[in-house]
């Protein structure tokens, strides 16, 4: 029996550079379909020409044997093709109703009928499982909502409007998710399988794709590399066919107890209006990471600690000097560097060249008797190993992993002595990520302090030297090199049964 | 291979930066000024039209300055009516006034004026669109009041001399003061000054969070804005004299032109060689209006279209328009493999 899309040779074009090479793919009814390869692997061109977005330059997109050529989304849409993408384009000041029927209210004598509107979404919402309780009834205003229950709503909004959906992709949907959160999703992912809908499941967690696909599609440098059954193959071998190599030395070996350092800093007793008794020690050539879920506080002690969103209580320490920093300005002073959590709007500006992002705070912080950072610069760019076309170029045309080098360059050149890191591999392909890795390690290893914050427990686990786990703006804990995921979950979940943990004992 | 074109029409335009199309449109307008009126090109009336540009090109100068950093300034044509009136008034009161001295004052009054729009934009983050649109009128009001529509005094010959006179006995002073801006200008930008000024037009929070005092540069773009302004006053009144009207309009010729060099609205991008070059260019156009008959009064029309057009062109995607012309390219001599696709 034939499946029930296909997409046959598929080849696409841009400006004359083949980003997709006769591309084939199938999937069944009731199947969720991984697909997954590096940033620039051709997943998203893939799944826009199946949405319509582009017109392929080759190739057919068969569903249920009638074959389609989508010039425009809406085409796709009325086949049967729904598309959740990264960003969210729901309007956060209407109802999840509101949303659900954007731009195909069902009227009555001319007026929206609001009471269909309502019970229709009502409806989707009990069918894919999900009650009042977990705070989503379509009288919901949208900005209340979680990320991830906004993005509960942009699946009910992609399944509510065309009459029969028969084939939902998904691009990356855990990407803003905590774990948790992500477990959730992955069960309502299985509920719509269930009801026969075939699901493209595009993500770089490869430990949800084996939790969730049935089969995984690996793609390079434009081209179909394998296709197989889940229960086939491992982790291991689909990383091999994404990157071409061995994974062996993913991350680089940890710090030597000789290799740390002096107390670069402490923090006794602080807090604000989300962070509450936060103790915290941080030792030269040392990388400690924080792990927690979303909304734990994690973000909150980074800002905190660089005095974007000061502590209001407590002592701070940097190096040796009392210092609680009441601005970013003052913590680069004292010798703090904060890589934020969102590069483009936070770390870099991108209409800026190379240049001027790598010498930013050099340039609005000058410091007596540090050596100008613009004569280094071709050094520094080498040390953290940028590919770019040159110093000229600006930075929103760098790849997201050669962007996070500027954003850590530009710390660099300011010589600091405590370096934050908030998901330093967001969005980032897998040969990068190993190179950022090993770049933090490296500056552990010449004596800065870092602080690793990260959602992804692998990487968590692969760089720290000790990992704090915070749940509700309290540091719940800390665990020893080496510690498992589930050791880290259990802390990170514990906090609602333990209302006040001591952080001390963790810290002894 | 096949990519060659297009890269390489995209390292051009790398290369020269956005700017590029106003130096083309520079030589075009003067180009047909030199077609049109074959006399333009003799020392003496060339250096008249550099002079008559002047205080429009410091205008664009300071106005570049502030819409770099993303916000923008209304009140320089205010200023420049100000200045004139209060120089007369002033020169009225203490006929023996150093020249120097009244300038000196000049340039002062404009970097206040400048300070408070800088203050109430970033400190009380009113948008700085109203602030100096309210100062305009806060100062255009004031002028009327003090003078009752007719200004009175008239300004000495030696605080004119920098608007009319010339130095060497050829070249204008008017011109001088515009090299030297522009010189000024240049270094600045790539000073620290300049270039966390650009980055935080870019990235607000980009910026503050890698140090920089945003408040704080923004409000030297407002304050230099004014003294730009101030100093375009006291070219106007050398050379026009005093009138209740020497400023008007010029708040909008300055952002045309700004605009007109490349530089976007909402910061963090463009150069202020390009945004002076855009004023002579404006200047250009108006003269060659002007040659060919076209009523001065439609100058602001012109300037209208210009603004719109400028803004649409810059902000028009080409990349994506270029792609979707190479796609519907591709896809016709190939229609004969697809076959079978389109039921």
């Amino acid at each position: 029996m034939p499946a029930m899309l296909t997409m046959q040779g598929v080849s696409k074009s841009f400006l004359g550079v083949r980003v997709l090479h006769g591309v084939d793919l199938d999937l069944e009814a009731g199947e969720v379909h991984a697909l997954v390869g590096e940033n620039g692997a051709g997943k998203s061109t893939l799944m826009k020409v199946l949405a319509g977005e582009h017109v392929p330059d080759e190739g057919t997109v068969r569903l249920d044997g009638t074959a389609h050529r989508f010039g425009h989304p809406a085409q796709a849409q009325a086949a049967g093709i729904g598309i959740i993408h990264q960003e969210f384009a729901l309007l956060p000041h209407r109802t999840v109703a509101e949303n659900v029927f954007l731009g195909r209210e069902p009227t009555r004598r001319g007026l929206v009928d609001r009471r269909a509107m309502r019970e229709q979404t009502a409806r989707l919402l009990t069918e894919l499982g999900i009650g009042a309780a977990e705070g989503l009834t379509p009288d919901t205003y949208v900005r209340d909502l979680s990320v991830a229950r906004q993005q509960t709503v942009e699946i009910v909004k992609s399944l509510g409007g065309a009459s029969d959906v028969r084939v939902l992709v998904m691009d990356e949907p855990t990407a803003p998710l905590a774990d948790h959160e992500a477990g959730l999703l992955h069960d309502l992912v299985r509920r719509l399988a269930a009801r026969g809908l075939g699901v493209l499941y595009i993500s770089h967690r490869l430990r949800e794709v084996f939790e969730l696909a049935d089969r995984v599609t690996v793609l390079k440098d434009g081209r179909r590399v394998t296709t197989t059954r889940t229960a086939d193959t491992d982790t291991d071998r689909v990383v091999r066919a994404m990157v071409g190599r061995e994974l062996s030395a993913y991350y680089p070996p940890r710090a030597r107890p000789e290799e740390l350092g002096a107390l670069r800093l402490t923090v006794t007793g602080a807090g604000n209006d989300r962070l509450h008794a936060i103790d915290l020690r941080l030792r030269a050539g040392e990388i400690t990471g924080v792990a927690g879920l979303q909304g734990s506080g994690r973000t909150s002690l980074a800002r905190a600690l660089f005095g974007a969103a000061p502590f209001t209580h407590g002592r701070m320490t940097v190096g040796d000097r009392e210092l609680r920093p009441g601005s970013p300005r003052q913590a680069i002073r004292a010798g703090l560097a904060l890589v934020t959590e969102d590069r483009k709007t936070e770390g870099l500006a991108l209409r800026q060249s190379v240049r001027d992002n790598a010498l930013l705070v050099t340039r609005a912080v000058p410091a007596r008797g540090r050596p100008p950072a613009g004569r280094s610069l071709a050094g520094l760019l080498d040390r953290v190993r940028l590919q770019a076309r040159g110093e000229d170029q600006q930075t929103q045309y760098l790849s997201g992993g050669n962007q996070q080098k500027v954003v850590i360059a530009k710390w660099l050149a300011a010589h600091p002595q405590v370096l934050i890191v908030d998901e330093p591999t967001r969005g980032v392909d897998v040969g990068a990520k190993a190179a950022i890795h090993t770049l933090i390690r490296e500056l552990a290893r010449d004596g800065l302090a870092v602080l690793l914050i990260t959602s992804e427990l692998p990487e968590l686990i692969g760089m720290s030297d000790r990992v704090l786990v915070m749940a509700e703006g309290r540091i719940a804990g800390e665990l020893p090199a080496g510690a498992s995921e589930e050791d880290i979950m259990r802390l990170a979940t514990s906090a609602a049964e333990r209302p006040a943990p001591s952080a001390a004992e963790g810290a002894a | 291979m096949t990519v060659a074109t297009p890269v390489h029409g995209k390292r051009v335009g790398v290369t020269f930066g956005p700017g590029t199309p106003v130096y083309v449109l520079l030589v075009v307008l003067l180009a047909a000024l030199a077609l049109t009126d074959p006399g333009f090109y003799d020392p003496d009336r060339f250096l008249a039209f550099v002079k008559r540009a002047a205080p429009l090109v410091l205008l664009a100068a300071g106005q570049y300055l502030v819409i770099v950093s993303g916000e923008f300034d209304l009140s320089v044509g205010a200023i420049v009516t100000a200045g004139v009136v209060v120089a007369a008034e002033l020169y009225g009161s203490y006929p023996g006034a150093h020249w120097l001295l009244m300038t000196l004052a000049l340039l002062l009054a404009g970097a206040v004026v400048g300070l408070v729009n800088g203050l109430i934009s970033t400190g009380l983050r009113v948008p700085s669109f109203i602030t100096t649109l309210g100062m305009m009128l806060i100062l255009e009001g004031a002028v009327f009041y003090w003078t009752g529509g007719s200004p009175q005094g008239v300004l000495p010959e030696e605080f004119r001399a920098l608007g009319r006179g010339t130095a060497f006995g050829w070249l204008p002073w008017a011109v001088l003061a515009c090299a030297a801006a522009a010189v000024l200008a240049v270094w600045l930008m790539r000073r620290d000054f300049g270039r966390t000024l650009i980055a935080t037009g870019d990235s607000e929070r980009t910026a503050a969070l890698s140090g920089v005092r945003v408040h704080r540069v923004r409000v030297l773009a407002f304050v230099l804005s004014g003294v730009a302004a101030a100093l375009a006053a006291v070219l106007v009144g050398g050379f026009s004299g005093v009138s209740a009207q020497a400023g008007r309009g010029m708040e909008f010729e300055a952002i045309t032109a700004v605009v007109l060099g490349g530089v976007a609205l909402g910061g963090g991008r463009g150069s202020v060689l390009a945004a002076m070059a855009g004023a002579f260019s404006l200047q250009a156009l108006f003269t060659l209006l002007n040659l060919q008959g076209v009523s001065g009064a439609l100058e602001s029309t012109v300037q209208g279209v210009i603004v719109i057009a400028a803004v649409g062109i810059g902000a028009a995607d080409f990349a994506r328009l270029r792609r979707r012309r190479t796609q519907s390219a591709a896809r016709s001599p190939r229609t004969h493999s697809s076959e079978g696709s389109t039921p």
